[in-house]
C-alpha cells in the first residue's frame, strides 16, 4: 500500500554511520509540505515589505521585519514539533485542553482590549492572541478525546459529548468577542468528529441545526429584537450579499477589496497599485493581504498564492491517510480543515463572495499568533509524517 | 494501516478513507471556487475595476473661473472681484457615524460662529440644491480660522477651506438694480440650454446684467485632478491633470458713472419711492438708471442674509428695494402722456398742429365734467401753447375725438406704451394700456372695476395719461426719444461692448431699433416746441425748475392721480432743444406736483450731463 508512495531517498542507502541529515530526521519529514508552507511565509514577508513601506513612518520595514522574526521563530517551533511523537499529545489531552480553556479565559481578566474586544496578553514583544494557538490545542485535545472515549457511550452520547468539549472552548472566543475564530473552532470540532467516523445522519443533523442557527441569529433574531450579535458583527456578515449598497461603511470594505482585486488584471500593478496603497482597503497587512497580492502581483501572484495554498491542503490530506495510527488521522484532519476553512473564508472575503469575519489568512497575514500557530500545526503534521515513515523503517528516533 | 495499541475500533478501515476522500474533494470545489472567481475579477471583469480603481483615487476639482469685470462707458469698474476664503464642508467625507458626525459640526460651529442648528440648516437647504455639491457654510473666513483647521485636519475630516472669487462694488450702491447678483445654478438652471457647460456648485448671474449677459462674464472654470488616498486628502506628487480656468470677459456698460451717481443721488435727496431714466434718445443707451430705495448689492455675497435683511428685501414687493422702479414701475403718467396723445391725434387728422380749440377750464361729457387742474381756463389754444401749459381741455377735447376709433391706443402702442422695450435687463414689466379689448374681456370676466361699457370717457382720461394707464419711467423715456429723434423707436441698452482683460472689443452690443414710425417733422417740431416753452418759457409748467437752466430742454411735468396713494409726480425731459440728444425721465410715488420733486431730479440729472448749473427763477406759470 505504502510502497508506490515512498519514493524519499531510502536511508539504508547511505553508511551505517547515519548522516547529519538523517540525524537531524529532514529525509522522514515530507519536503513538499515545507517548501509549500516556507515559500508562503517567505511570501508574506516580501509583499509586507513592498506594501507596508510607508505604513509606519521613519520605519518602512515595520511589519515586514517583526514578520521575518515570528516566521524565523515559528520555522524553529514547527522543526521542535515534528521531532516530537505527536502521539504524546494524546495522552496529555487533559492538560492541553485545560490549559486552552484556562489561557482562553484568562484573556478576560488580563487581556488588552483592541476594537472592544480582548483576543491577546500584551507580551514584552508582541501580544499574544491564545485563540490562535488554540486552534491547534483543540485539535489535539479533541482528537485525544475522541480516541480515549471510542467505547465508551451510544454514538450518540459519544456524539453530543464531543460537541460539547469544541463548542465550549469555542463559546468562550465567541465571546471575546471573536467571531471568525469561533468559527473556526467549530469547523475543527465538526472535522475530528467527521473524520473520526461519526454518523452522517448525526453530521447532517447537525449541519441542518447550525444553517437554522445561522438563519435565526442573522435574520430572526434581529428581526424580533433580541440581538446575538453585536450590530457591526451583523453587518459585515451581510453586507457581502450587497456590497455595492452602502459604500461608506462595512460593504465599502469589501467593494474596496474587490476593485483592488480586479484592477491588479493579469500581471498586477506592482508600485503603481493605488487601492491598496493608499488606504481604499483597510487592515492591508493582516486580514485583506490577499487584496494587496492581487493588485499588485495580479492573477499570476493571487493564483500562485492559492496553488501553495492547495499544495498544502493536499499534503495535510496525504499525512491524514499516511498517519500511523488514528490519532494522527484526526489531528491531520482537524488542522487540514482548519487551513481549507481559514483560505476559503479570508479569500472569500476578499473575493468578495464571503462575509467580513476577521480570520487570518494562514501564514501571509501579518501577526506573531497567527504564523507562530499555522507553523506549530505544520510542525505536527511533519510529526505525523515522520513517525508514519519511521514506523515504515522499523526504527524509531529519540 | 497498522493496528496500534489506540486503534481502538471505530475510526479506521475503509471509512476513514471514504470520508478523506470526500474532504478532499470538498476542499477541491473551494479552490474550484476561489479560482473562479479570481478569475473573474481579475480577468474577464480586471478593466472595470481597474477603472473603478483610478476613479476611485482621482478627485477634480473644479476651478471656478473669475467673472469678468463690468465697467461704465469710460472703463470706470463698478463691478469686480475680491477673493475671499470660504468654509465649505463635504457632506460625503464627514467623520462617519452619527454621533461624530455631530460632535465634528458641532466644533466646526464653534469655530465658525454659528450654532449647530444653523449649519445643519445651512447644509440641508444647499443639499436639496445641488446634492453632491460641497456645502459653503461661511465665506470670508478669518485667516486665524484656516491656520486652525490646517493644523487639525485629522479633528476635521471633509472640512475645507477653499479661495472663492466674491464680487465686489467698489461703489457701493451705485447703479446697484443693474447689476443682479452672482449665486450657485440651481438645478432647474442645469437642465436649460445656456448652462448645459456647467455643474453643481458653478457660480452663474442672477438677475441683472450678471444675468442677462451671463455668457460673456461666467468664463470657463478650470479643473485639477488630483491623486487622494481614500480621506480624500491629496497624495504626495499626486498632481495628474490641471487645466486652467478662463476668466470672464469684461462688460462695458453704456452708463455714465458720474451721471448715474448724480441720478441715484438725486433720487435718494428726494427721500421717495421712484425711479429714473437717463437715455441717449438716438441709439437707446442708457447713461443712468436707477430706482430708490435701493439696497446694497454686496449683501448677495453672503452665502445666507440675516433675517432683518429678507424681511427688508422681500416683506413687501410694493415698498421692496429690490424692485427697480425703472423698468417694473407701473405707474399712471398724469401730463407727461399729452406728446403720446399729440401724436396720435396729428397722425390720425383729429387735431392739426395749428387748430385753435377752446378751454375754458372744463370739459363735458356725457354729463360728466372734467376740470383743468385747479381749475384754470387757459382761452383759444394751439397744441404748442396746450401743452406749454399743460392744458388738460385741450387734450380731453383730443381724447373724445379719438373715441370711438383706437387710434390713441394704436399710436401708444407704437410708441412703447403697454408692452416691453426689450431692454437688456431682466425684470422689466409691460405696464397696462387700456384699450376698449382690454375692457371688455375684463368686464366678462367680472373684474372691471365698473361694469360698464367702454366709453370716450375712458379715452378722454387715457389722452392726460390718467385711468387705468400703467407705465414705467423707461417706456416713457423711449416714447419721447422716438418722438424727438424723428420716429426711430429705439431699443434700449446698457451694454454697450464685451471687452477682453487688455481691453479689446470682442463685440459690440449695439441692439437695432425697436420700429419706426412715421412722425411728421412738422408735429414733431410743434410738440418739441411746446415742451420747451413748457420748460424754460415763463408761463411753463416746470419754468421755475428749468427756468434758469443754461441749455434749451423740452421737458413735460406730470401729476398723476393713483388712489388710493398720494398722487404720482412725474418729468420727462429732452435736451439740448431742438435737436435732443439725451431723455431723462423721472418719476416718484408720492411726489406730489411734477415740477415739485420729479422736475428738480431731472435738472440734477442734467446738471451733471451737461456740466451746467440752473440759476434759480422766480415765478413759473401754471401747475398741470
Amino acid at each position: 500500500m505504502y510502497a508506490t508512495r515512498a519514493r524519499q531517498a531510502r536511508p539504508e542507502a547511505f553508511a551505517a554511520r547515519p548522516s547529519i541529515a538523517e540525524r537531524l530526521g529532514l529525509p522522514y519529514m515530507d519536503g513538499t509540505l515545507f517548501v509549500a508552507s516556507l515559500a508562503l511565509a517567505a511570501f508574506s514577508v516580501f509583499v509586507l515589505s513592498e506594501a507596508t513601506r510607508g505604513d509606519v513612518p521613519g520605519d518602512p520595514g515595520y511589519f515586514a521585519d517583526r514578520q521575518l522574526v515570528y516566521v524565523a521563530l515559528g520555522l524553529i517551533g514547527m522543526y521542535l514539533l515534528a521531532r516530537v511523537d505527536y502521539s504524546r499529545f494524546r495522552e496529555l489531552r487533559v492538560g492541553i485542553y485545560t490549559f486552552l480553556c484556562v489561557s482562553i479565559s484568562l484573556v478576560f481578566v488580563f487581556g488588552f482590549a483592541a476594537r472592544g474586544s480582548r483576543r491577546a496578553f500584551d507580551l514584552p514583544f508582541f501580544s499574544f492572541q491564545p485563540s490562535e494557538l488554540g486552534k491547534l490545542l483543540l485539535t489535539l485535545a479533541l482528537a485525544g478525546f475522541v480516541i480515549d472515549g471510542a467505547r465508551r457511550g451510544s454514538d450518540r452520547q459519544r456524539t453530543v459529548r464531543y460537541l460539547c468539549l469544541g463548542f465550549a472552548p469555542a463559546a468562550l472566543v465567541f465571546l471575546q468577542p471573536d467571531l471568525g475564530t469561533s468559527l473556526v473552532f467549530g469547523v475543527i470540532t465538526l472535522a475530528v468528529m467527521y473524520v473520526s467516523g461519526v454518523r452522517w445522519t448525526h453530521l447532517a443533523l447537525i449541519g441542518g441545526v447550525s444553517a437554522s442557527l445561522v438563519a435565526i441569529v442573522l435574520a430572526l433574531a434581529p428581526a424580533v429584537g433580541v440581538p446575538v450579535l453585536k450590530e457591526y458583527q451583523q453587518e459585515r456578515l451581510t453586507s457581502f450579499l450587497d456590497p455595492s449598497g452602502d459604500p461608506s461603511d462595512a460593504g465599502y470594505q469589501q467593494n474596496q477589496a474587490k476593485i483592488a482585486i480586479g484592477s491588479g488584471e493579469f500581471a498586477g500593478r506592482g508600485d503603481r497599485a493605488t487601492q491598496t496603497r493608499l488606504d481604499f482597503v483597510p487592515e492591508r497587512h493582516t486580514d485583506f493581504i490577499f487584496a494587496v497580492i492581487g493588485e499588485r502581483y495580479g492573477f499570476g501572484g493571487a493564483a500562485l498564492v492559492l496553488s501553495l495554498y492547495a499544495l498544502l491542503i493536499w499534503r495535510a490530506l496525504r499525512i491524514m491517510t499516511l498517519s500511523k495510527n488514528s490519532y494522527g488521522t484526526l489531528v491531520a484532519g482537524g488542522i487540514a480543515a482548519m487551513l481549507v476553512f481559514q483560505v476559503f473564508v479570508n479569500v472569500g472575503m476578499n473575493l468578495g463572495i464571503m462575509p467580513i469575519t476577521g480570520i487570518p489568512l494562514p501564514l501571509l497575514s501579518y501577526g506573531g499568533s497567527s504564523v507562530l500557530a499555522t507553523f506549530l500545526a505544520i510542525g505536527v503534521l511533519q510529526s505525523i509524517h515522520m513517525q508514519a515513515r519511521l514506523g515504515q523503517k522499523g526504527t524509531y528516533m529519540n | 494501516m497498522y493496528l496500534r495499541s489506540d486503534d481502538r475500533g471505530g475510526t479506521g478501515g475503509s471509512g476513514t478513507a471514504l470520508r478523506t476522500a470526500v474532504f478532499g474533494g470538498f476542499a477541491l470545489v473551494l479552490f474550484g471556487v476561489l479560482f473562479f472567481r479570481l478569475w473573474t475579477l481579475q480577468i474577464v471583469n480586471g478593466e472595470e475595476y481597474l477603472a473603478e480603481a483610478n476613479n476611485n483615487r482621482t478627485r477634480e476639482y473644479r476651478v471656478p473661473a473669475p467673472r469678468g469685470a463690468i465697467l461704465d462707458r469710460d472703463g470706470e469698474v463698478l463691478v469686480d472681484n475680491r477673493t475671499s476664503l470660504a468654509l465649505q464642508v463635504n457632506p460625503r467625507k464627514l467623520a462617519h457615524g452619527e454621533r461624530e458626525r455631530r460632535a465634528e459640526l458641532a466644533q466646526l460651529a464653534d469655530l465658525a460662529g454659528m450654532t449647530l442648528r444653523q449649519v445643519r440648516r445651512t447644509m440641508h437647504e444647499e443639499l436639496e440644491e445641488a446634492p453632491a455639491a460641497p456645502v459653503t457654510l461661511k465665506s470670508d473666513v478669518g485667516r486665524y480660522l484656516v491656520y486652525y483647521l490646517q493644523e487639525n485636519q485629522d479633528r476635521f475630516p471633509g472640512v475645507e477651506v477653499r479661495r472663492v472669487f466674491v464680487r465686489d462694488y467698489p461703489h457701493g450702491t451705485l447703479a446697484a438694480h443693474l447689476f443682479g447678483n452672482v449665486g450657485e445654478v440651481s438645478e432647474e438652471q442645469l437642465k436649460e440650454d445656456r448652462y448645459r457647460d456647467l455643474q453643481p456648485g458653478d457660480i452663474v448671474g442672477k438677475e441683472g446684467v450678471e444675468d442677462s449677459y451671463d455668457e460673456v462674464l461666467r468664463g470657463r472654470p478650470g479643473a485639477t485632478v488630483i491623486q487622494v488616498d481614500s480621506m480624500g486628502r491629496p497624495t504626495p506628487g499626486g498632481q495628474l491633470k490641471e487645466v486652467e480656468p478662463e476668466p470672464g470677459e469684461n462688460l462695458r456698460l453704456t452708463i455714465d458713472a458720474g451721471l448715474q451717481e448724480a441720478g441715484d443721488a438725486a433720487l435718494s435727496e428726494a427721500g421717495l419711492p421712484g425711479g429714473y431714466v437717463a437715455m441717449d434718445v438716438r441709439d437707446g443707451s442708457i447713461l443712468a438708471m436707477g430706482s430708490n430705495p435701493t439696497f446694497d448689492p454686496a449683501i448677495f455675497t453672503k452665502p445666507t442674509l440675516t433675517q432683518s435683511q429678507v424681511d427688508d428685501l422681500y416683506r413687501d414687493p410694493v415698498s421692496s428695494p429690490i424692485t427697480n422702479r425703472a423698468i417694473a414701475g407701473a405707474y399712471p403718467t398724469g401730463s407727461t402722456f399729452k406728446p403720446i396723445t399729440s401724436i396720435a391725434a396729428l397722425a390720425s387728422g383729429a387735431v392739426t398742429p395749428s387748430e385753435i380749440i377752446e378751454d375754458d377750464g372744463a370739459f363735458t361729457l356725457g354729463g360728466i365734467t372734467f376740470e383743468n387742474a385747479g381749475g384754470v381756463a387757459h382761452g383759444p389754444i394751439a397744441m404748442e401753447r396746450a401743452l406749454e401749459v399743460s392744458s388738460d381741455v385741450y387734450y380731453y377735447t383730443l381724447g373724445d375725438r379719438m373715441y370711438p376709433g383706437n387710434a390713441l391706443q394704436e399710436w401708444a402702442h407704437r410708441l412703447g406704451i403697454g408692452r416691453e422695450t426689450g431692454i437688456d435687463v431682466p425684470g422689466e414689466l409691460p405696464g397696462l394700456l387700456p384699450t376698449r379689448a382690454w375692457h371688455e374681456e375684463l368686464r366678462r370676466e367680472g373684474l372691471a372695476l365698473e361694469d360698464r361699457p367702454w366709453s370716450a370717457g375712458d379715452n378722454v382720461n387715457l389722452s392726460v395719461g390718467q385711468g387705468s394707464l400703467q407705465a414705467a419711467p423707461l417706456q416713457m423715456a423711449v416714447a419721447y426719444a422716438a418722438i424727438a429723434n424723428g420716429g426711430t423707436v429705439p431699443r434700449p441698452h446698457v451694454g454697450l461692448q464685451v471687452e477682453d482683460a487688455e481691453g479689446r472689443v470682442l463685440r459690440e452690443v449695439a441692439p437695432p431699433p425697436a420700429r419706426q414710425v412715421r412722425i411728421d417733422p412738422e408735429w414733431r417740431e410743434t410738440i418739441l416746441a411746446g415742451l420747451h416753452a413748457a420748460a424754460q418759457s415763463g408761463d411753463g409748467t416746470s419754468y421755475e425748475v428749468f427756468g434758469g437752466f443754461p441749455i434749451p430742454v423740452a421737458g413735460k411735468t406730470g401729476t398723476a392721480e393713483r388712489p388710493p396713494y398720494g398722487d404720482q409726480s412725474w418729468y420727462v425731459v429732452l435736451a439740448p432743444y431742438p435737436d435732443p440728444e439725451i431723455v431723462v425721465a423721472v418719476t416718484f410715488e408720492e411726489g406730489g406736483f411734477g415740477a415739485h420733486t420729479a422736475a428738480p431730479a431731472a435738472l440734477k440729472i442734467l446738471s451733471e450731463h451737461f456740466e451746467k448749473e440752473a440759476k434759480p427763477v422766480e415765478g413759473g406759470g401754471a401747475i398741470e
